[in-house]
């Protein structure tokens, strides 16, 4: 039986990066909210503590503190004409689960989109005709432009404490930052973090190719550093225990240390953990949410009425809660029809390994976000007109971790055991380096999320279903990257270099990145996405709907600058204009 | 939750064939899993409002392993396993191998814990006989199950390949050979793929190798050392100051060591 509660103003489903900062903002704003989390309680203090959080085994390789496949995940399959199976066993992505979400155990590459991938679909028309367009493609511009957000993006970047360099203020390039970047109102709040010797190499070797290199923006901050909630962080010690962790030191922004300590003296927030919600229900005729039912971990069922329903689960999720609820109409890959579930894309990783003598690059000294990037290859920054693909890549010399289990890269042809391997280990280990590119993913007609026929979760719901392979258009553009990277690592004074093409058909194995887009588009047309330009329903327009399911396509960065400032973007709308007057902020 | 709810969880998930002696599932894990997974009565939701609900020591510390004796595997598999992991990672004139550094220890108590059932992990059929190799992980065989059929399965093999000898009474050329037979999938068991067996002693060895030595291998930190990886000393900024030099202190793990005062 289906026990009711008592109203809220609004409920939140997830309490990660994007339900925070919306619990935040709305109980300062007068709203009674209550967030709704299935994971445990998490913060700082008590769970990334300096005396258990440098764990290699528990977290980085049996996944303690992630989402668990038994209590959710979905199927995969490469095109529709196969069977998808479960992921049992995450590798390809890692979702997060529990307060804080992902954001507690991401890396911190902290990014802005270029003002290009906002309106990439004109843009690239303009610039070169439709037939540069990849066959099979469903491109599509966003419903805001980058200059609209530019000041949202900045209020993340001041809540996270970025640190970085500054390429462009109000139109001025500025020197050491990147010069591709749109226009920004103000520098980061703190300085970039100090490179590594690999980084110098980097930086120098691609000046030298009149290439533009920069430190790249990060959520390990550089400094000591309290944001605007009044939330202090500690400089980071690249202790190198970062992605696949909580940091024990407040220093990786996260909502634990960015918002949850300002959020729980909120005394018109509550948070309910260890509750998963299984839909949000509807009025009778289906045009407006009452609130959402959610299950306890006694497995009992609860109704939480509510005025305004944020889905804040993470991309992945937030497509299938609204599948789970029949909000929107679901996208049908044989017909082109429908919307939910439409343009999932993801992100490429290809790129080239440099082997040196006689250097100690200390790999073991690293941070998330550590690194020295470039853009000159990313979004339409270059002439596309010759290589016939759509999109680009920033590509990236980092150290992210120098952790045994999971790092230990020897040259191709190493054998995987024994005493030539234990040798090859050995020998590598200090004088190995990567230039990776990571690139961007367009959305395709073959490429989308559904619920699948077969596999069902604890409480007898269909799993999602996840249809996805990269297209050729991502092929070549990754592969042409791979060359671009080995250029540089050779540059670099590499020995020998080893090029890392894009490996084909997409495998859920190895770990690639949590960069999960699309599902939920924002657009202009109803036709061709869920949610307005203010990410709220067109459907449902008491339902708002946060994070990198809303991206159309996919960029060649990390999602969640881009996650945050959609955020801030939304809040403002919800804020301004619908609490005033509840209802469609956009006419269809 | 209290002992009584792990004991259920425990009878929930582990075959009375297998059964762990130990469960290595903390109160904190369960939750973390277990939401919808664990019926008790009392208390529902857990409900925060006003104040960060710290408790002390709510961020369960890992039980370190206790060396001797075997959990899981029998003394004959223990001695297989041995033989086994010291060919993967051998001791040589670079320092101790796999089995010097409790390895097998390493993987009897993994096999023990949440790992050794796949407790974590969606378990639900059907299991396909051919699934895409782009879908990763699809057989219904728990880590525990894989290691008893597997090590009985190859034990077979070589009693009747090998004139009755068993995996430890091979030459050192012998185990190597049929290892990367094994790896290749090219040796044929009876009733069991050969190289399911080697993919998870490989993987668990490399784990066992260079985890936390609180996990049971990776004694002296042997494998840290081999690399120069320097632990869970938490700071590098002076390696980052000093950028190109050779890192010389010894590692440190999780337990702490005499090296901690060294700085
Ligand atoms: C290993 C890793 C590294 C990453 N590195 C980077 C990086 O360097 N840069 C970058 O930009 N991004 C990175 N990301 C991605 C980044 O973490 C996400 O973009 C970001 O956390 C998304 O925020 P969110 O609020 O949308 O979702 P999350 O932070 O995932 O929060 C969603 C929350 O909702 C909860 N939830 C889900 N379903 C339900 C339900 N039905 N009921 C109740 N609660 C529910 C979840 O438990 C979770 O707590 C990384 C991710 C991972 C996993
Ligand atoms: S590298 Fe820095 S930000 Fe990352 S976990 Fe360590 S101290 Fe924290």
């Amino acid at each position: 039986m289906t026990r009711r509660l008592p109203r809220k103003d609004a409920v939140i489903v997830g309490l990660g990066w994007t339900g925070s900062i919306m619990a935040l903002e709305l109980a300062r704003s007068g709203l009674d909210v209550v967030a709704i989390e299935r994971g445990p309680w998490r913060d700082t203090a008590t769970d990334f503590n300096i005396g258990t959080a440098p764990d290699e085994l528990r977290y980085a390789v049996r996944h303690d503190i992630f989402l668990r496949t038994r209590q959710e995940t979905l199927t995969m399959r490469n095109n529709s004409s196969q069977t998808a199976l479960p992921i049992r066993r995450w590798g390809s992505f890692l979702p997060g689960n529990g307060v804080g979400g992902a954001g507690s155990h991401w890396n911190g590459q902290t990014w802005r989109f270029l003002p290009d991938d906002f309106r990439l679909r004109s843009h690239m028309v303009e610039r070169y005709g439709e037939g540069i367009m990849p066959e099979g493609h469903q491109i599509q511009d966003w419903p805001m432009s980058y200059d609209e957000l530019e000041p949202f993006y900045d209020k993340f970047e001041y809540v996270a404490g970025i640190s970085g360099k500054a390429g462009n203020i109000k139109g001025q390039v500025q020197p050491g930052g990147n010069p591709f970047e749109g226009a920004r109102e103000r520098d980061y709040p703190t300085p970039p973090m100090k490179q590594g010797y690999s980084q110098e190499l980097f930086t120098k070797a691609a000046k030298e190719m009149g290439l533009h290199p920069f430190p790249r923006p990060s959520a390990n901050l550089s400094a000591a550093y309290t944001n605007p909630y009044g939330c202090s962080m500690a400089p980071c010690t690249y202790c190198g225990f970062c992605e696949r962790f909580g940091c024990s030191n407040y220093s990786k922004s996260s909502p634990q240390t960015c918002v949850l300590p300002a959020l729980v003296r909120e005394p018109n927030f509550e948070a309910r953990t260890e509750c998963e919600v299984t839909k949000v229900q509807l009025s009778r005729d289906g045009k407006t949410a009452t609130g959402v039912v959610y299950v306890d971990a006694n497995g009992e069922e609860w109704e939480q009425p509510a005025d305004l329903v944020l889905l804040c689960a993470y991309g992945l999720f937030n497509v299938r809660l609204m599948l789970l609820s029949g909000i929107g109409k679901p996208y049908d890959a044989s017909t082109g029809e429908g919307v939910v579930g439409r343009n999932y894309a993801y992100q490429t990783g290809s790129g080239a390994t440099a082997f040196f003598d006689n250097v100690n690059f200390n790999p073991f000294a690293a941070a998330g976000s550590l690194g020295a990037a470039l853009d000159d290859y990313n979004s339409d920054n270059f002439d596309h007109g010759p290589h016939g693909f759509v999109g680009g890549a920033s590509i990236t010399n980092a150290y992210t971790n120098g952790r045994p289990i999971q790092y230990r890269p020897t040259p191709r042809g190493t054998p995987n055991w024994g005493s030539a391997w234990k040798k090859a280990v050995r020998e590598t280990y200090q004088r190995v380096t990567n230039v990776g590119a990571q690139g961007s993913v367009m959305s395709y007609r073959a490429n989308y999320l559904d619920l699948d026929p077969t596999y069902k979760d604890q409480l007898g719901r269909p799993l999602m279903r996840m249809t996805f392979d990269f297209q050729p258009n991502e092929i070549k553009m990754a592969n042409w990257m791979a060359e671009r990277c080995e250029a540089i690592a050779k540059a670099m004074g590499a020995k020998t270099t080893q090029i890392n093409r894009l490996n084909t058909p997409w495998n859920v194995v190895p770990y690639q990145s949590t960069h999960n887009t699309g599902g939920t588009v924002a657009g202009t047309d109803p036709k061709t996405s869920v949610l307005n330009r203010y990410l709220q329903s067109w459907d449902v327009p008491n339902v708002f709907v946060m994070g990198a399911s809303t991206f159309p396509q996919n960029a060649g960065y990390n999602p969640t600058g881009t996650v945050g400032a959609l955020t801030y973007w939304a809040l403002d709308a919800i804020q301004k204009k619908y609490l005033k007057s509840p209802g469609a902020l956009v006419q269809q | 939750m209290h002992t009584d709810d792990r004991s259920a969880m425990r009878a929930k998930f582990a075959p009375p064939t297998e059964a762990p002696r130990h469960s290595g599932v903390s109160r904190r894990s369960l939750l973390a899993t277990a939401a919808l997974l664990i019926t008790t009565s009392g208390a529902t939701a857990k409900v925060v409002t006003k104040v960060l609900p710290w408790r002390p020591n709510e961020a369960y510390p890992v039980t370190p392993v206790v060396p001797g004796g075997w959990l899981f595997f029998t003394a004959d598999e223990a001695a297989v396993v041995d033989a086994i992991v010291d060919r993967l990672i051998p001791a040589d004139e670079l320092g101790p191998g796999a089995k010097e550094s409790g390895v097998t220890t390493f993987i009897d108590r993994q096999l023990t814990g949440p790992y050794g059932g796949h407790d974590w992990l969606y378990m639900t059929g059907p299991f396909p006989a051919n699934p895409l190799p782009t879908q990763g992980l699809q057989s219904p065989l728990t880590p525990r199950q894989q290691y008893r059929q597997g090590l009985a399965a190859l034990a077979a093999y070589c009693k009747a390949n090998f004139g009755g000898r068993g995996f430890v009474d091979l030459s050192a050329d012998e185990k190597d050979k049929l290892l990367a037979g094994m790896e290749k999938g090219d040796i044929k068991f009876e009733g069991f793929a050969s190289r399911m067996l080697f993919n998870a002693v490989h993987a668990n060895t490399m784990e066992g190798f260079f985890a936390d030595p609180i996990y049971g291998g990776n004694k002296d930190m042997a494998g840290w050392k081999l690399i120069g990886f320097p632990g869970v000393r938490y700071d590098f900024r002076d390696v980052i100051d000093n950028p190109n030099k050779p890192y010389t202190l010894p590692p440190v793990s999780l337990q702490g060591q005499p090296a901690w005062g060294v700085r």
